[in-house]
């Protein structure tokens, strides 16, 4: 082997890998997808929530999903997390004596946990078999079992550990809330409300518009912590009824209004909410990023073409010449 | 008339007999998964949706199968054409591999009965990066095929067939550079959308793809170093050394290039404090950067790459800063919060296990009964 062979060697390697760094360096992400102010969403206000997990029921019921007993309690549903049969779960923030409820220090704090429906989804932007879709009209997340494969990428790409694969079955599939208007059960497309939201008994998971839901949080962090408010319940557009409840010291932070793109499932809380469990996310979505990378190297797949046409003219010269070739 | 023969003998030797019993045990395990659901064989969860299956199976077993992609690559710039000594073993292994990281793949879906979903163009999500991995891959493993079909053709005697091929080898040769440049690569892309999950040590986002192919040629030169040095002691033959020695220190400068790039895209991401944190992730950030910058002194340094014995320690050093890095960044500083833990358990690692063992099964016995070793002095 010559010195000559070498460098064209190096020469040559260094030369790709410059190319590809350039196209990945440079790569135009888009922007985060815009939020519809019309789709369908949640407000849960952590403050307003009791623990009662009537959601949790509800939410079973209405998908058909058997409950998780504990200890032989057959009382209560009694879910740790979300899995391949619970779709929404309410849990709990603890500290010291946990004695005042949504205190950070010495207390308490319920926290629900369910499909974000995120504004700019990760799971739906990794999905390869278009098995998760974001309804057009309604904002909603849904899922095709049909379609899906089963390589979890979704559930790699969710920044909540949403989506759940139900690795108890032999022929189990994704599970994961889909506001309660998958095939067979279409409560939104039919003028309804979510289960969770239907059932609780304190407005604190609240159903709407992300627009009309927004405006509601907002209204509540203008609020003077002592005041009294009139809370209402169901769908915050017209609610079936109201409470009247004394204000909570709100933290001034909606989750959801701008999160990794915002998502039409919102929080409000009296807690932080990196106490509360939820991830450490910045306003850019990923999803964004990794579509950009995406579309600048296979944009009408025009960079794999070129390369193609390079490499097969290359090696058709190379190889013609190989007999005298031979080997060193 | 080809220079390549097949090495002939026993195929049922000691070594053999122990890779079928690892496979045998590890069928056991295969059968409990489609029976009984991946969680009575796997340890993985709703935070850790990808353990040792996909990882190591597929994530670092492609990497690992990168010799036919690299000795490719090489073909045309070293201007060595099909005759080059290497290239057929290189691509049995690329192909077992690749193979098996494509059952791997199909053993760890869990909707197997529908994979045919991805090949079916109505359902394309064009921004997913798992969609050009799944696509690449299966037509690389079909392009691989036809790479290595000459050895077969040649046992059975189609030269019709050969005649054929040899025409048009050219394209595939080239496809079979292009198509690892992009799946290797998406494998480092399918690292951004998983954001936070992953430790910011390994997540540099727009980088991604870059730094996964430079590590996926790497790993294919060293892959190539050593089954070369292995097959010379194993089966004897030529020494390669010389030859070994060029692609060893090709191997250098894309370690320099991936050592240099990786710390700039730190440095200006402002995480270079965090490789000196103290942590479990500096550790490894630490141990994978020492085996990348050894084998790159070892080789560099003029007095000992003449030697085939630190010739072969630098390309075990840098196998393993390879596939560290990707189980890094896929699994061992992977953090999806709190609550969440992943080890595998014992069945979980007899099922790759397994796979490895059948993998080497298939090499040994090919290497025997077709030719695929240059035999050119001791036929």
């Amino acid at each position: 082997m010559e010195r000559r062979d070498f460098l064209k060697g190096a020469l040559g390697t260094g030369a790709a890998a410059v190319v590809c760094g350039a196209s990945s360096g440079s790569a135009e992400a888009r922007p985060n997808l815009e939020a519809n102010g019309e789709a369908v969403g949640m407000l849960y206000d952590s403050t307003l929530c009791v623990g009662c997990k009537a959601c949790v029921t509800a939410c079973k019921n209405i998908n058909g999903m058997e409950p998780i007993f504990r200890n032989g309690d057959e009382a209560y549903d009694a879910a740790a997390d979300l899995s391949g049969q619970t779709l929404n779960v309410i849990k709990i923030y603890k500290d010291g004596k946990a004695t005042v409820k949504d205190a950070e220090q010495d207390g308490f704090a319920f926290e629900k946990r369910s499909c974000m429906h995120c504004v700019d989804p990760g799971c739906v932007s990794a999905c390869p078999v278009t098995a998760l879709k974001q309804q057009a009209k309604t904002g909603i997340v849904i899922y095709d079992p049909d379609a899906c494969i089963g390589c979890r990428t979704c559930m790699t790409a969710c920044p909540y550990n949403v989506p759940q694969f139900q690795y108890d079955k032999a022929f189990g599939k994704i599970a994961k809330c889909q506001m309660c208007n998958q095939k067979g059960v279409e409560r939104i497309d039919n003028g309804m409300m979510t289960g969770c939201a239907e059932a609780c008994p304190t407005g604190a998971t609240l159903f709407g518009t992300r627009d009309a839901l927004l405006a509601e949080a907002k209204r509540r962090m203008e609020l003077k912590p002592g005041d009294i408010y009139n809370y209402p319940r169901g769908d915050v557009r017209k609610p079936d009824s109201y409470h009247e409840k004394p204000v909570p010291t709100y933290k001034n932070h909606i989750w959801g209004e701008k999160e990794a793109g915002g998502t039409n499932v919102m929080h409000i809380s009296s807690v932080s909410f990196d106490k509360l469990g939820m991830p450490p996310l910045e306003e850019r979505s990923y999803a964004s990023i990794s579509e950009g990378v995406q579309h600048t190297l296979y944009s009408y797949l025009a960079l794999p073409a070129v390369a193609l046409a390079g490499l097969t003219f290359l090696v058709k010269r190379n190889t013609d010449g190989d007999d005298k070739g031979g080997e060193s | 008339m080809s220079a390549y023969k097949p090495l002939g003998g026993r195929i049922l030797t000691p070594a053999f007999l122990f890779f079928a019993v690892v496979f045998l045990i590890s069928l056991y395990f295969m059968v409990e998964r489609f029976t009984d659901g991946m969680g009575a064989v796997a340890n993985i969860n709703g935070g850790f949706p990808w353990g040792i299956w996909v990882v190591y199976d597929v994530i670092i077993g492609t990497g690992l199968a990168c010799g036919g992609y690299a000795l490719a690559f090489t073909v045309y710039i070293f201007n060595k054409g099909k005759y080059h000594p290497l290239v057929r073993p290189a691509l049995l292994a690329s192909l077992a591999g690749y193979a098996l990281g494509g059952f791997g793949a199909i053993f760890d879906m869990g909707r197997w009965w529908q994979f045919y979903n991805i090949l079916l163009p109505w359902n394309w999500n064009f921004n997913s990066v798992m969609l050009e991995v799944g696509l690449c891959v299966s037509l690389y493993i079909i392009v691989l095929i036809i790479e290595f079909s000459p050895a077969f053709l040649e046992k059975i005697g189609a030269t019709g067939l050969l005649k054929v091929l040899d025409k048009t080898l050219f394209f595939f040769i080239a496809l079979g550079v292009l198509l690892p440049t992009m799946h290797q690569s998406s494998l480092g892309s399918m690292l951004i959308i998983m954001g936070y999950k992953v430790d910011p040590l390994w997540q540099v986002l727009q980088f991604q793809p870059l730094l996964a192919v430079l590590t996926a040629i790497i790993m294919g030169y060293s892959i190539v170093i050593f089954e070369a040095s292995l097959a010379r002691v194993g089966f004897g033959g030529k020494d390669e050394t010389p030859l070994l020695a060029v692609l060893g220190k090709v191997s250098v400068w894309l370690m320099v290039a991936f050592l240099v790039i990786r710390f700039g895209v730190l440095a200006a991401q402002g995480k270079i404090g965090l490789i000196f944190a103290g942590d479990f992730a500096s550790l490894m950030f630490i141990i994978e950067t020492i085996l990348f910058v050894a084998p790159a002194i070892i080789i560099a340094s003029p007095s000992l790459n003449k030697s085939p014995g630190k010739l072969l320690i630098a390309a075990v050093s840098m196998l393993f800063a390879g596939a560290l890095y990707r189980f890094d960044a896929f699994l061992f500083t992977y953090d999806p919060g709190p609550g969440f833990s992943y080890f595998p358990s014992a069945p979980e690692i007899m099922v790759t296990l397994g796979v490895i063992s059948f993998e080497i099964m298939a090499y040994l016995v090919v290497v025997k009964t077709l030719p695929v070793l240059h035999r050119s002095e001791h036929a």
